[in-house]
């Protein structure tokens, strides 16, 4: 293991450093507090996470993106707890785009390791790793991480601030810092007198932080560790103006784009005159860009408002040029089953001896099964959006991202202005689940604003246009294989899952210039990763060549690999008529967390109760994101189709900071999984994607949510992350639901194709 | 041509045919309703005309003949509505984008349904699409502001 672990690791940093030796230089140096150059009259900061003026108003900056799983509550409660403040009485901002804030955690994950492997070796690649998201200064939100990233991080920052405030407050009382306390914004004198942080802010802000200061230990936690209410639920329980669509500028023109429905595909030609005939239509431009760019050509039309815009794209004549991939979905899923007949992929996990194990293996003690997943669209109720102003020399971007100082460089490079003139204004985001990490959109808003002779614009596209340019979820076709011995038991099993490559998906969009090579774990997580131990036990991960654009889909590759891995075990275990929770169980000996959460699940779903008439359950596990999710569903037949009734989860996060929030996420992913189930697919027909909107692309409606119950542990070892492991299990666990109400085994999703759902 | 929006006329100059939720968002300045699909499938653009919950993304201003009600017409933005407050208290949004769409589906439903079974929010609610999943704490939410507006 320690020899491919090796190699990969090697290749696995090239594929996202591109090479770039780094030392302990650039480890080392800590970038410069981006508030500094911003403070308001009477405003002062401590560290890129406090600021606090004079009347006493203590404002934390919340360096991740907001897009529902509650960064805007539980960063700032990290914060909050050793700064000694009232969540009640703090402001949260969404911080700033900068370096500063760069997340190490979420490369850290992106080791090609299991999340169960605390070796040696493995700690230091994830110590590497770690290092590299601190040299790419990545501001990004994504991989569940930033929980893992925040902890400590935010936690000292809290902690200094509060430290170097008692340090002024000592040299202003001359009392020694170790007789002062803090509470609620204050620090309290022996005598009971006290200096309001504001007070002791402008002395505080030019003061070193002492150098030997403790976070407090949890035991003494007044903040976390419990339910605190949403900062952010006031503001969307009225409809306030907080997202990138709700930005509203004096002067502010609108516009939309149509570029390319054939992916990346360049454009022929143009005609606007009917276009321009329209009223409040001021512009119809050519948004192609360079040749080496993946946006492909198409056209902006601004306007004096939305309405016009869009009703101007559809007016423009076009000629659309070929798409770079096959123009059909049939077409694309030859190209993907061809690379999964060459069998030539990464094997992230190899245990045993799989060739041999199989060679002399009975036929009856074989079972077989190839699965398949089509594109999904990330489908965020907000559409993709952004607003720009380019104005002597400045470029001003207004949108909700999770990849802020991307879309700060990227930006700037589009609009040829200098990064340090380039500023990034953070909106919250109308859901996220990976779309708004790419930059397309905020791309395009800079090419708009140069056409704009100063004016702000915003760039609006329509749902149609979002959901046919999507960076989608990869289709993916996998082969299994397991051998049984002769309690039944997997002694042998052997996946491969081909699928294109979203790391070399997302790279040639955002660094054209770096050339990812080796293997793309995402591929195989999922299903290299779990916690079973089988004697012979291989995972292949197999890139297929197809230039549609594809990213990041909340949960990734264990999106769909849970969905084979585990109603491949749900088949094995049908075959040798063992209970599909009994034997993993046993697969599972080495492994006490995920043992707990199956046996919590099983006993909160009633599991072993005798059969109901019309009704079954289905049980499906996954690790990911260092979360250990066990789920039970149950389903029942109605006139009206295969109704979900019932969802039961355990999920083993380690330390949960927050479990109101953790609980809301994990039941977030199950929905969000459970809606891929019950029809969401992407087609191609033409080289364009056929789905258009929300009656072509749905998912799950309020008459459709099952009852959920969920419970959060807290036993595991090591934290894990909340936003995305609630999906992977949610699927198989519906499709082992189904098999065992009605017989039937579907290997392709989504299950609708092959059953009707009650809707 | 004249639209009466939250208890006053307000004057809007755009082609008959625009929608009144571009009318309201672009030229009203009020950016409570949500723009998500533009064709009625979803909710997020969700207004009352007369007291009625409408998809305002696919109703043109010309064909507008009662009175507008956004959701910054539903309360003062101090003394909320019984349903934001229990959106509040059951810490109903996540991502909270279509959650404007949703409370006006649910004020409309109280309106008319003071205790709403579980039957009548699926009938209600269900053309209101939240991918955050946020329709339990939904349920609840209407359920509790249900008994709120008993209290009151």
């Amino acid at each position: 293991m320690g020899k491919i672990l090796r190699r990969t690791f090697l290749i696995g940093t090239a594929a996202i450093a591109g090479g770039v030796a780094f030392g302990a230089y650039q480890l080392n140096k800590t970038y410069p507090n981006p508030l500094e150059d911003d403070l308001a009259e009477g405003e002062n900061t401590f560290n890129p996470y406090v600021k606090i003026t004079s009347d006493n108003t203590v404002t934390i900056l919340v360096p991740r993106a907001e897009m529902g799983q509650g960064v805007t509550t539980t960063l700032a409660a990290l914060v909050a707890e050793e700064l000694d403040v009232d969540m009640a009485d703090i402001k949260v901002e969404i911080a700033p785009a900068s370096y500063a804030y760069y997340n190490s955690a979420m490369l850290a994950d992106g080791a090609p390791l299991a999340h169960y492997n605390r070796s040696k070796l493995a700690s230091a690649m994830r110590s590497s790793m770690s290092g590299l998201g601190k040299i790419l200064g990545l501001q990004v939100t994504g991989g569940s991480s930033s929980i893992a990233d925040a902890y400590d991080k935010l936690r000292q920052a809290g902690c200094a601030a509060r430290e170097t405030l008692k340090l002024a407050a000592s040299e202003k009382s001359g009392i020694a810092i170790a007789e002062l306390k803090t509470e609620n914004a204050k620090v309290i004198l022996p005598d009971g007198k006290t200096l309001t942080y504001g007070e002791l802010a402008e002395a505080a802000a030019q003061l070193d932080p002492p150098s030997d200061i403790k976070m407090r230990p949890a035991s003494e936690w007044k903040i976390l560790g419990k339910p605190t209410p949403r900062t952010d639920a006031f503001a969307k329980s009225t409809g306030a103006p907080i997202f990138g669509i709700d930005v509203d500028l004096p002067d502010m023109l609108y516009a939309s784009v149509k570029m390319n429905p054939r992916l990346g595909g360049k454009m022929k030609s143009f005609d606007a005159t009917e276009a321009k005939k329209i009223k409040g239509i001021v512009d119809v431009i050519d948004m192609t860009g360079p040749d080496n760019e993946k946006f492909g050509g198409g056209i902006a039309v601004i306007a004096t408002n939305t309405w016009s815009a869009f009703k101007g794209i559809n007016a423009v004549e076009v000629e659309w040029d070929e798409a770079p991939y096959p123009a059909t979905t049939d077409g694309i899923m030859g190209v993907i089953e061809t690379a999964l007949k060459s069998g030539d992929g990464d094997n992230l996990r190899d245990d045993g001896n799989v060739e041999l194990a199989f060679a002399d293996a009975p036929r009856e003690r074989v079972v077989e099964a190839q699965y398949r997943v089509p594109y999904l669209a990330h489908s965020t109720m907000e559409p993709m959006n952004a607003t720009a102003q380019l104005k002597d020399g400045r470029l001003d971007i207004w949108t909700g991202t999770q990849a802020p100082t991307i879309v700060r460089s990227d930006c700037a490079y589009e609009a040829g202005v200098e990064e340090e003139n380039t500023f990034v204004h953070s909106t919250y985001l109308g859901g996220g689940f990976g779309r708004r990490g790419e930059v397309d959109f905020a791309r395009f808003a800079a090419r708009v604003a140069k056409a704009t002779n100063g004016k702000p614009v915003q760039v609006i596209w329509t749902r149609e246009e979002d959901m046919t340019h999507d960076t989608y979820r990869p289709a993916s076709i996998s082969n299994w294989k397991a051998r049984l011995d002769e309690n039944g038991l997997p002694m042998a099993i052997d996946g491969q899952i081909a699928t294109p490559s979203v790391i070399a998906s997302v790279m040639a969009r955002t660094y054209p210039s770096l050339s990812p090579a080796g293997p793309d774990n995402t591929i195989t997580h999922g299903a290299f990763d779990q916690p079973y131990t089988v004697e012979n036990y291989r995972i292949s991960g197999i890139k297929a060549p197809v230039d549609i654009p594809i990213g990041f889909w909340r949960s990734v590759g264990n999106s769909y690999n849970g969905f084979y891995h585990e109603s491949f075990l749900d088949e094995v275990a049908a075959k040798s008529n063992l209970d599909p929770i009994e034997m993993r169980l046993k697969l599972m000996k080495d492994h006490p967390t995920a043992i707990g959460v199956v046996n919590k699940v099983a006993s909160m779903a009633n599991w072993s109760a005798a059969k109901q008439e019309g009704r079954a359950k289905g049980f499906a596990f996954t690790l990911s994101f260092g979360c250990w999710v066990a789920q039970v569903i149950e389903v029942s037949q109605t006139d009206d189709g295969i109704k979900i009734e019932n969802v039961w989860c355990a999920a083993d996060i380690g330390e949960a900071l927050d479990s109101a929030i953790v609980k809301t996420q994990i039941q977030s992913g199950i929905v969000y999984g459970l809606s891929s189930a019950l029809g969401q697919e992407i087609t191609f027909d033409d080289g364009m994607v056929e789905q258009t909107n929300f009656d072509s692309f749905d998912a799950m409606r309020m008459n459709q949510c099952p009852n959920m119950e969920i419970e959060i542990l807290e036993t595991a070892d090591h934290r894990g992350g909340a936003g995305e492991p609630g999906t992977p299990p949610s699927i198989p666990a519906l499709a082992n639901a189904i098999h065992a109400l009605t017989g039937k085994r579907i290997r392709s999703m989504p299950l609708s194709n092959e059953v009707d759902f009650y809707a | 041509m004249i639209l009466n929006v939250n208890g006053k006329d307000i004057e809007i100059d755009a082609e008959p045919d625009m929608p009144l939720l571009w009318a309201l968002r672009d030229l009203a300045g009020l950016k409570g309703p949500k723009f998500g699909c533009g064709i009625a499938a979803c909710g997020a653009c969700t207004v009352h005309i007369d007291g009625e919950p409408m998809r305002s993304c696919s109703i043109a201003i010309e064909d507008v003949s009662g009175a507008v009600t956004t959701i910054e017409g539903i309360s003062d933005g101090k003394d909320l509505h019984s349903i934001q407050k229990a959106w509040i208290e059951k810490q109903v949004p996540q991502c909270g984008y279509c959650q404007s769409g949703q409370i006006m589906g649910a004020v409309a439903l109280l309106e008319n349904n003071s205790s709403p079974t579980d039957e009548d929010i699926d009938e209600a609610m269900s053309g209101n699409l939240c991918r955050c999943g946020s329709y339990p704490q939904i349920r609840e939410a209407i359920k509790h502001a249900a008994t709120l507006k008993v209290e009151a």
